[in-house]
């Protein structure tokens, strides 16, 4: 991972290089306000944010631990919901029938649509500011673990199913015993994929609900002055991905200590 | 004293109206306990399907079906039989004696009876020293040996088994004949063993029944009057030879009827 960092960095100075030496612009400008310089990033992650403040770093690290928190809420919310369904769709077809179709309609709304909606039903009820981003980042979290769910619930073989019929095994013996436990490496896959969507989630979410202190309004922030200062934008770019990266590295931790080395799928 | 497994009139119909196939008609058998029965047939024959009406896995559509003098579903619900198939079906997150505890979990057997059993049951199938492996660590045959020491962990008084040696290659399959053979010994289990092995079905039965299809009837009935200690002199007794012929013969007057 690290020699592919480094490889990253020098491939992008050699670009600016080269390319500025030539004198060509295609397909990316290497000028510095579209390109800076790797060290400039790491000078602005160094400076102070503000006058006499903390490093950038450190203020963005703060920002993302926060972040972080709101993701990590909304994907135990949406993991949860998303089990929850895809029980309840294993269980019952005409409870899959009647709710996938809606299911699979509130990932086609843009989040961008939905977070302002949120914030403002989120206020009505005195939700605090953060578990109404949290709320936005279970939305992403919840379609992937469902639809993982109920692919990993339906994995056994039917023999398999016939084998606890024939120890004339309750429903919830066999989903406990047999379904939830074949389920676990699907789950996990999602889990990996709702671990970095929630962390957009929340980013997103801390737009409309003017949340401060986090990494949404500082991204925002540094985009609107790109042009003026790009490596700031740079710099908090680079934390949160470093953010997606430590949750998803969580969720993998997790995973092997709960799914069987033989069963995992390698990602 | 009362069958192990009855059958009257027993039919069986897939699908309905145009579309169906009549895959079992007019059953009539009668399979004392003790017996080692064995259903051997060409494929289509029904005699899986048999297998399953027998294990309450499906529904005969007429007909009466008396297991372990009862219902085949109350038998089932009292846990009366054991099932083994022709695939292992171990859950392969579970190590060996956690897949022999998995029928003793769903039926309360507390923990210290778990244990005690599993380890009775691995002992019985000779796979102690492979308790903590996982089952993708074993053979298809030591996999298939795990099947029947779970099949037999809760003391069932049948044994049904679909195949069960189908996939495993010839010599792996005698041994688990004369394993099977052993279990039967010991434990005094009624044995139904579906099969399309000829010597298989008469290595290890007391009663053959052969079976034909379109629709699958039970067609012939014969009696193994081998002794009911078999070992590998068996395979080399005249009398086998001429039950194997006899078998063999049966299964062919039938198919020389269909055709």
């Amino acid at each position: 991972m690290l020699a592919l960092l480094i490889l990253v960095l020098v491939v992008w100075e050699a670009y600016k290089a080269i390319w500025t030496a030539q004198g060509w612009e295609w397909p990316i400008r290497p000028d510095n306000r579209t390109m800076p310089h790797t060290w400039d990033v790491a000078v602005a992650l160094a400076e102070p944010a503000q006058r006499n403040g903390p490093p950038l770093v450190w203020v963005e690290l703060q920002a993302a631990l926060l972040t972080l928190r709101e993701a990590f809420v909304g994907f135990l919310i949406g993991g949860a919901i998303g089990f929850g369904l895809g029980v309840l769709f294993v269980r019952s077809s005409t409870a899959e029938r009647a709710f996938m179709p809606y299911v699979v309609a509130s990932q086609t709304v843009p989040i961008i649509a939905i977070a302002p909606m949120v914030v403002v039903w989120g206020g009505r009820v005195n939700l605090p500011q953060w578990l109404s981003v949290s709320m936005i980042a279970a939305y992403l979290t919840f379609f992937p673990v469902a639809i993982n769910t109920l692919r990993g619930l339906r994995s056994p073989e039917p023999t398999s199913i016939e084998l606890m019929r024939s120890y004339a095994s309750t429903p919830s013996e066999t989903l406990w015993k047999l379904q939830v436990p074949a389920a676990l490496p699907f789950i996990f896959t999602a889990l990996k994929v709702s671990a970095a969507a929630s962390v957009i989630g929340a980013i997103v979410g801390e737009l409309p609900a003017g949340l401060r202190g986090g990494l949404g309004r500082d991204l925002l922030q540094f985009s609107q002055q790109f042009t003026a200062a790009p490596q700031k934008l740079f710099a908090a770019v680079i934390i949160a991905g470093l953010a997606g990266i430590a949750f998803v590295g969580l969720v993998t931790f997790v995973e092997h200590r709960v799914v069987a080395p033989a069963r995992r799928q390698t990602t | 004293m009362t069958s192990a497994v009855e059958a009257r009139g027993v039919g069986k119909v897939f699908g309905s109206g145009t579309d169906s196939v009549e895959a079992l008609s007019d059953i009539d058998l009668s399979f004392s306990p003790g017996d080692f029965v064995s259903l051997i047939g060409p494929s289509g024959c029904g005699k899986s399907t048999l297998l399953r009406l027998i294990a309450d896995l499906a529904q005969p559509s007429r007909g009466e079906l008396i297991v372990n003098g009862k219902s085949p579903r109350q038998a089932r619900l009292d846990r009366d039989y054991g099932m083994v198939f022709q695939a292992a079906t171990l859950l392969d997150w579970r190590t060996v004696r956690k897949n022999v505890e998995l029928p003793l979990e769903i039926m309360d057997f507390d923990a210290a009876a778990r244990t005690a059993r599993a380890e009775e049951m691995l002992a019985l199938v000779q796979l102690e020293r492979f308790a903590d492996h996982f089952p993708w660590q074993l053979s298809g045959g030591m996999q298939q040996r795990v099947a029947i020491a779970r099949a037999l962990a809760f003391s069932p008084a049948i044994l049904l088994m679909d195949e069960p040696f189908g996939a495993l290659d010839e010599m792996t399959r005698e041994l688990m004949q004369q394993e099977v053979l052993r279990i039967w010994e010991e434990t005094a289990i009624t044995v139904v063993f579906v099969t399309h092995s000829i010597p298989e079905a008469v290595f290890l039965s007391t009663r053959v029944l052969v079976m034909s299809p379109r629709p699958g009837t039970i067609s012939e009935e014969l009696v193994v009057d081998l002794p009911r200690r078999r070992d590998e002199d068996t395979r080399e007794d005249p009398r086998y030879f001429k039950l194997v012929t006899e078998v063999r013969e049966a299964l062919r007057r039938r198919e020389r009827e269909h055709r």
